[in-house]
């Protein structure tokens, strides 16, 4: 039920963020989501594609450092109050969010959350318990195009 | 050559200052036969002596100095951590230290006669530069291993005047005590001073509520393009003087009230300059390495010391103020990598040693030095590398600390860290040029 995240240290300069961007349109690599952490100097790009394994060798080769991590991706209702419910079932399971960014697909009707959680399989069990919809890789990729 | 006293002409030890040049030559070879002989109690040199076949009844003038090996802050290292140490440790009254290349300090001793020669050799600029008994002083220098300190300290209390020992940094304190206390004489480093100088020019401080007249600078490398904004901005007299740890710390050399260079104390250093590349001996007037020998240090004798420092040793004849003793310039320049920050000694390998401190493979690096204002600062542009990298914003920012940390440890400064991406730091063949210094530092 963990997705695999590509992450990658940016510097915050003009042009950075674009040239990983252009790396991967070069290999015909569609981005599903991107989350930028930053501080005044440098930030940390973290994606989400189809072909993690494939974008990590074409950054790699680009000179970049990349690392995987193991994220969870649940999806809520698009209306207000969908994810404070999804936060208070993570809050009473215990679990610390390390970090968190969230999308919506196309159609629309659903938000996707994406967790970094210090114990993700908990996580996942109290989602799961909580009757919450916690996407594998291939209703998350299929759901994207 | 300057002609008339910038303050009245006052001369500490005339007996020493003023020796004739004959009599000061046949002192120094007498003292240099001396050294030779307490050098033999140090392995490096007794093993030196014996390959040259050298004893010490065969140095008979000053020029058999030549005969003797150098020694570098490399052979220091080597017998790290008082392998130099002539005396028994119960004859130790003091250790100091300066920067070493690596995570160490240099150690250097004095004997209580060390300390003794040293009051005095300070004391000798001091009153040169204005200090009278009725003074009270306040000294922005660190009072630790750094030498500028303690000498100082030892120079003023030996004269008679007054101490404020402030130590250094926190500018309010600064500033409240020369208000204050009204301390007619400061010591601190130059760019230090232009730092007070500001907020006094500011306003924020009167000028007339301070009660200073003159200054003693050292610890980094100034200009006189500095001396003259100072003066002119505080109204004050600045004085320059020289000195490194190795040889015993401040009071080697100082101006003296003609202000033509600074004049050695030849009585107690010989200096020598060598062309750094072949070695070979160059005359006076010529710019070169200065090359220190201590004649009559107990503790730690040093022989013909590379300095690492570019200098001049006069060759325009004598100064009006009646000494006898020659005189140099400013040190122009290095001939080693060492950098000069905020007054303290930093080596790059010092940078490289914080980093494999933090991560055992020393990421691709860069020091870029600058004065922005009056004091210096530095970023280390460090390249990320896979075991530096976190996809957690918070490990990331503790990466960056833990570097600064380390640098700190090292160095006693705090440096920015500023990680750039993989691959965008210059690559050099062969000898990295690690360093970018915007800093105007010589005239």
């Amino acid at each position: 039920m963990k997705i695999n995240q590509i992450s990658l240290f940016l510097e915050n300069k003009p042009g950075h963020l674009n040239a990983i961007c252009r790396t991967l349109s070069e290999k015909g690599i569609n981005i599903v989501t991107l989350s930028l952490a930053d501080t005044q100097q440098f930030g940390i790009v973290r994606l989400i594609v189809e072909d993690w394994q494939r974008a990590k060798d074409a950054l790699e080769a680009a000179g970049h450092i990349v690392n995987v991590r193991e994220v969870v991706a649940a999806t809520v209702a698009d209306r207000p109050g969908g994810m404070a419910e999804i936060l208070d079932v993570i809050g009473q399971a215990g679990v610390n969010i390390e970090y968190m960014y969230a999308f919506t697909f196309r159609h629309g009707r659903e938000a996707v959350l994406v967790f970094r959680f210090d114990e993700p399989d908990r996580a996942i069990a109290a989602l799961k318990s909580a009757g919450r919809n916690v996407l594998d890789a291939v209703s998350l990729f299929s759901e994207a195009r | 050559m300057n002609t008339q006293p910038i303050v009245e002409n006052r001369i500490w030890q005339p007996e020493a200052e003023c020796l004739p040049r004959p009599q000061l030559r046949a002192l120094q070879a007498s003292r240099l036969r001396e050294a030779v002989s307490r050098c033999a109690s140090v392995p490096f040199y007794r093993e030196h002596f014996a390959r040259l076949g050298i004893s010490p009844d065969q140095i008979r003038s000053v020029e058999d100095v030549r005969r003797l090996p150098l020694t570098t802050k490399a052979d220091l290292r080597a017998h790290y951590p008082l392998g130099f140490l002539a005396v028994p440790r119960d004859a130790v009254a003091r250790y100091q230290g300066t920067s070493g290349t690596t995570g160490k300090p240099t150690w250097v001793a004095y004997t209580r006669r060390d300390v003794d020669h040293w009051s005095d050799l300070c004391a000798r600029f001091l009153v040169a530069g204005g200090l009278r008994p009725e003074h009270t002083v306040q000294i922005a220098f660190g009072f630790g291993l750094f030498t500028g300190g303690f000498g100082l300290h030892y120079g003023i209390e030996r004269v008679g005047a007054a101490i404020i020992p402030l130590s250094s940094g926190n500018s309010e304190r600064q500033l409240m005590s020369m208000q204050d206390m009204r301390p007619e004489i400061l010591i601190c480093t130059p760019s230090y001073a232009l730092k007070l100088m500001d907020t006094i020019l500011n306003g924020d401080v009167p000028r007339d509520s301070l009660a200073l007249e003159h200054a003693h600078f050292g610890g980094e490398p100034w200009t006189e393009d500095m001396r003259e904004r100072i003066e002119r901005g505080l109204g004050i007299r600045c004085w320059n003087n020289y000195g490194l740890a190795e040889v015993q710390g401040p009071g080697v050399s100082g101006e003296c009230a003609f202000r033509n260079g600074m004049h050695i104390q030849e009585d107690h250093f010989l200096f020598e300059t060598i062309d750094p590349e072949t070695l070979e001996p160059l005359p006076d007037g010529e710019k070169g390495e200065l090359v220190v020998t201590a004649l009559c240090r107990e503790a730690f004798p040093v022989i013909r010391y590379r300095t690492r420092d570019i200098g001049i040793i006069y060759a325009d004849g004598d100064c009006p103020c009646g000494r006898t003793t020659r005189r140099m310039s400013r040190i122009l320049g290095r001939t080693d990598d060492m950098l000069i920050i905020r007054g303290v000694n930093v080596f790059p390998s010092q940078i490289e040693t914080a980093l494999m401190r933090v991560e055992a493979v020393a990421p691709h690096y860069m020091i870029e030095v600058s004065r922005p204002k009056a004091l210096d600062e530095v970023t280390v542009h460090i390249e990320m590398q896979p075991g530096l990298f976190s996809d957690s914003m918070r490990e990331l920012q503790s990466v960056r600390d833990a570097i600064g940390s380390a640098i700190f440890s090292v160095t006693g400064l705090h440096m920015h860290i500023n990680l750039v991406s993989p691959n965008t730091l210059e690559r050099f063949e062969g000898k990295a040029r690690r360093v970018k210094d915007t800093r105007r530092l010589v005239d």
